[in-house]
Parts: C-alpha cells; sequence; structure tokens
C-alpha cells in the first residue's frame, strides 16, 4: 500500500469535491488530511497506516470501519461507486468515522489526489 | 508504599462471529481513551488487539480477552479453544497465513496478524498447542 506524504493538506471536504464524492455520514469535514493510503487489504492498513490518513478502498464492511477506528484514520473514501449497507454506515457514525463514496476507481482518485496534494 | 494500581477488564470473543469481530477492541480502545493514556500508545494497543482479536473470530470456536492497565504497561492478553498453531516460527512470518478465501474475501489473512502485534507490543508471547488453543501475551509500555 503507497502511504505518501505530501507538501500540502486538503480538507476532507475539499477530497469531497475533488472526487465528486457523496457523504455517507460525516458532519465535519474540516479534518486536515496530510496522508492518502489505497487498500483493499485491511492487514496492509492495520500494518502500515500512519494516525490521521485517509483510506482509499473498495471494501465496505464492517471490519474496515473497525480498521478505520484502531488505526485512528481521519476518515475512509469507497471507491468505484461501492455503496455501504445500513450496519456499514452506522458503525461509521457510531465510531465517528468519516465515510464517503466515489464513482471513480482507486486508481483515478489516488492519482486526483496525488497531483492535488503533492502539487504536480 | 501500596502496591501500584491495577484496572483489570475481561472480554468474550465468539469464533466466526464476523459481525461483531472487533468489537472487542473498540472497547479496549474507548477504555483506554477515558482513562487518557497517550494516544500513539492508545493506537498501538488498539491495532494489536484488534489483530489478536480478528484471529480468535477467524480461527478458533471461542476466545477471552483481557485488558490490564497499570502505572508502567497496558497488558492484552487473548487465549482461545481452537486448533492451535502448529509450528510457531513459522506462523511469525510475515506473508505465512493459512487463511481460507473467505476470510482473504474480507481483507485478513495476508501472514501479516501475528508480526504485526509483535511490531506493535514491547513485549510479546505467544504460546499453543495443537487441538486445544492459543494464548498471547502483549505489553506496551507506558511513559517511555
Amino acid at each position: 500500500m503507497p502511504i505518501l506524504a505530501y507538501q500540502k493538506a486538503v480538507s476532507l471536504a475539499q477530497v469531497r469535491d475533488l472526487l465528486g464524492a457523496e457523504v455517507f455520514c460525516g458532519e465535519d469535514l474540516s479534518a486536515q488530511v496530510g496522508q492518502v493510503g489505497a487498500a483493499d487489504l485491511m492487514s496492509d492498513v492495520l500494518a502500515l497506516s500512519k494516525p490521521g490518513m485517509l483510506l482509499l478502498t473498495g471494501l465496505a464492511s464492517t471490519q474496515m470501519i473497525r480498521t478505520a477506528a484502531v488505526s485512528g484514520l481521519c476518515g475512509v473514501v469507497l471507491v468505484r461507486g461501492r455503496k455501504p449497507d445500513e450496519s456499514v454506515v452506522a458503525l461509521a457514525r457510531e465510531r465517528k468515522i468519516p465515510l464517503l463514496g466515489t464513482p471513480l476507481t482507486m486508481f483515478e482518485a489516488a492519482g486526483l489526489l496525488y497531483m492535488t496534494i503533492a502539487g504536480r | 508504599m501500596d502496591p501500584p494500581e491495577e484496572l483489570e477488564s475481561i472480554y468474550l470473543v465468539a469464533g466466526r462471529d464476523f459481525a461483531n469481530a472487533g468489537r472487542v477492541s473498540t472497547a479496549i480502545m474507548d477504555a483506554l481513551k477515558r482513562l487518557g493514556v497517550d494516544p500513539e500508545l492508545v493506537r498501538r494497543v488498539a491495532i494489536a488487539s484488534y489483530e489478536a482479536e480478528m484471529n480468535i473470530v477467524m480461527y478458533a470456536l471461542r476466545g477471552r480477552m483481557s485488558l490490564r492497565i497499570n502505572p508502567s504497561a497496558v497488558i492484552i492478553e487473548a487465549e482461545d479453544e481452537g486448533p492451535g498453531i502448529e509450528d510457531i516460527d513459522l506462523a511469525m512470518q510475515e506473508g505465512y497465513s493459512t487463511a481460507t478465501p473467505e476470510i482473504q474475501e474480507m481483507g485478513f489473512g495476508a501472514g501479516m496478524g501475528l508480526p504485526n502485534i509483535k511490531k506493535n507490543a514491547d513485549e510479546f508471547r505467544i504460546t499453543s498447542e495443537v487441538a486445544k488453543g492459543t494464548r498471547l501475551f502483549i505489553r506496551v509500555n507506558q511513559g517511555a
């Protein structure tokens, strides 16, 4: 899983706008994103993520939210239009993990964020 | 001088109960946060505890986890009734796993759990008996 440290942070609200994302839960999108990781393997997130990281993933499960919670992530973006079940949204709300969804693929979403945050 | 104060909580974990997998670890995380434990330490304990909890859910029939907090350390012990581990050295190798495709579809079973517990712990011990179960001892020191 690539973990990128950027020169420039953006807010979750900016991430939402950039990725044309819908917000499944998360009233406050002011958190600043300094790092982004892209993974479907939760073991990788548990082993390699940094606190405050934003996760791009195709996995819309309760385990993914638990993984985000114990890893102290700032939010999760589901890619390629994946819709979470109500149980997943409820858990994200309970754990206060902003959960967004974009129609873009993982590659496109990661590329857009990289170009924006790395300032290329 | 009085002996140092120690708090202990016990949690039960059901094997194969994927819907609730992770509940114990988030409860442990919340308890440590409430006690004002350093956030980076909370994160290490929560990750190690979650890996241990997922191992019980994925592989064992049932298990029990305990959390102990004293001024010098946070200690997690996990004990399960299950198949046990035949070769612990092999299980500790990154990438070695006996996970089923079902487990892998959930984003686990990449053979990284036990090494990751060790990485997040200041002290880690594992013992296992085949066809009986596995025990983990995880200690994370407070106030480095």
